[in-house]
């Protein structure tokens, strides 16, 4: 089992959700998180005073999946939430040591 | 309230073929009086109703939210809080004594102590019925003159908040207010619009409060944050405003109000009333785009919150000149009150180092100075039957800055040296809303 953490433009996440969806996922985590890369910040300027927003609003997203899932996901990832542009985002893969449904108790692949 | 000499010696030579002298004294009372209730009109008065009622409108909630979105998060119920508690505060001192020092006749300087508590100000039932009028508005009863001024009051020293935003101590601002409202409000109001006032003699044009009320608290703001000194982190910390939607619908509500604060300054539902109203329109629209395209041309974006301080530096500005100018005299007015407010809230400040929190110097001060001598440039004999003069508005500019200044840096440091103006630095950290207040807005 993966847990996949991927950080993507804000507007994407409605495209990646269905992708997601659409190659198997049951369920998705998502945060709204701020942060920066090689995408920079922009620069507001309020009656003349200029202020530096050096961390970028991102949305980050977490899918726990099986391992054969693995690439699947990731590729839909890619597809829905890349436009080219730097500041697209990145996606992260983690071992995941336990899964367990909460409601049920079950555990690991019946419970992702 | 402007100078109506107009209308008075309207009714002072329509009585003069019957009575002489004796008619004209009657018809032209000095101080308030107790007149019979047919000398009411009823259009004027339904207008100062409604004029009332619009500049109350413009402090709460309009300043409120003006000022709340502008500041940062952790200082926003402190913000709206100062513009509310001050006008609980000016109402119970216009009762006491603050009415009756501005409107009533007395020295150059100050009125007299006639109209303390309202006392003699009246209704008598009976037939017929008997009310006391103001000396200052003929055709409407007293209460409702004595009202709308006190809307003017109690917007001007909420608009000082704005310069000393997100540092004062709310004790210390009530103090500083009260202060304020009874040794520099009044006085001032006596002197340029009761007939006994000096400059009122000398014949500085205000029609609805361009010295009086605007000139007034921009410079008061100017003393403030020279008192207290700028925020902390200022300069490097952001301070971005954080909500522009509030300051939208504040200017937007300032702006509405203001026809109640201009058009109303006519005290009378009449031609020179709709003048003021088209030229209010007119000037405010031009300097909002004014500011708009001058930052568009000189930082490369328009803004919300340019187009908004652009509109309030407007109707600044044709406050002193509404009842006195065109439309087209006001739409110049606009434009120059734009690009100027728009180089003091950018440019100046920043050259002068002061930390005038949302410019309250320099869109009140500055536009009010841009407006009142502006008057004098564009004041037409045909519409207010007096003429203009840049010297004799320069004066009532002067004496404004000069008197506003030091009596409010005084109050000021008195206040500084006995109970202390600034909070503490942990509870400006902090946020005034929960250090002063015990709230916030999440």
């Amino acid at each position: 089992m993966k847990l996949i953490t991927a950080i993507i433009k804000p507007f994407k996440l409605d495209d990646v959700r269905q992708a997601v969806a659409d190659v198997g996922v049951q369920g998705v985590t998502v945060t709204e998180v701020r942060g920066f890369g090689r995408q920079r910040g922009h620069t507001e300027i309020y009656r003349g005073a200029e202020y530096v927003v050096e961390f970028v609003p991102k949305t980050k997203i977490e899918i726990a999946v099986a391992d054969e899932l693995v690439d699947q996901v990731i590729e839909a990832l890619i597809r829905a939430a890349q436009t080219g542009k730097v500041g697209d985002g990145k996606i992260f893969v983690f071992d995941l040591a336990q899964v367990v449904r909460i409601r049920t108790g079950e555990r690991d692949a019946g419970a992702i | 309230m402007s100078r109506k000499p107009g209308r008075l010696a309207a009714l002072a030579v329509a009585a003069l073929p019957l009575h002489s002298a004796w008619a004209a004294a009657a018809a032209a009372p000095a101080e308030p009086t107790l007149m019979a209730a047919d000398t009411i009109n009823s259009g004027d008065t339904a207008w100062m109703l409604t004029s009332t009622a619009l500049v109350l409108l413009m402090a709460i909630p309009g300043l409120a939210l003006f000022y709340g979105g502008m500041v940062r998060k952790k200082n926003v119920l402190a913000t709206v809080m100062q513009t509310f508690a001050i006008t609980c505060m000016v109402t119970l001192l216009w009762w006491l004594i603050g009415y009756s020092w501005a409107f009533t006749p007395g020295s150059p300087f100050l009125g007299n102590s006639s109209r303390a508590f309202f006392t003699g100000m009246t209704f008598i039932h009976g037939d017929p019925n008997r009310m006391s009028v103001s000396h200052l508005a003929l055709t409407i009863p007293e209460t409702v003159y004595a009202m709308f001024q006190l809307t003017f009051a109690a917007i001007t020293p909420a608009l000082i908040a704005g310069a000393f935003a997100d540092r004062m101590k709310f004790s210390a601002m009530l103090i500083f207010m009260a202060a304020w409202s009874l040794l520099v409000y009044s006085p001032i109001a006596h002197m340029v619009w009761e007939p006994t006032g000096w400059l009122n003699k000398a014949g500085v044009l205000d029609y609805a409060g361009g010295t009086v009320v605007h000139i007034n608290a921009g410079i008061a703001g100017l003393a403030s944050c020279l008192v207290l000194g700028k925020r902390l982190g200022y300069g490097r910390e952001a301070m971005a405003p954080h909500n522009l939607t509030l300051t939208l619908i504040g200017a937007s509500l300032l702006w509405v109000g203001w026809f109640g604060f201009n058009a109303g300054s006519a005290g009378a539902a009449d031609g020179r009333a709709g003048m003021a109203m088209l030229a209010t329109q007119m000037a405010t629209a031009a300097a909002a785009f004014a500011w708009m395209f001058a930052e568009w041309v000189s930082r490369g974006k328009p803004s919300v919150l340019g187009i908004a301080s652009g509109a309030v530096a407007g109707l600044v500005a044709i406050t002193p000149a509404s009842g006195f100018v065109g439309p087209t005299p006001a739409v110049i007015i606009g434009l120059v009150a734009g690009v100027v407010c728009f180089i003091a809230a950018t440019s100046l400040k920043r050259l002068l180092r002061y930390d005038d929190s949302l410019d309250a110097f320099g869109v009140h001060g500055i536009g009010g100075i841009v407006g009142a001598l502006l008057t004098g440039v564009f004041a037409s004999k045909e519409i207010s039957g007096l003429d203009g003069s840049v010297l004799t508005q320069l004066e009532g500019v002067a004496v404004t800055v000069v008197y506003g200044f030091t009596a409010s840096f005084v109050i000021l440091k008195i206040i500084d040296k006995t109970i202390g103006l600034r909070v503490t630095e942990e509870q400006e950290r902090e946020g005034l809303d929960i250090s002063l207040h015990g709230e916030s807005i999440e």
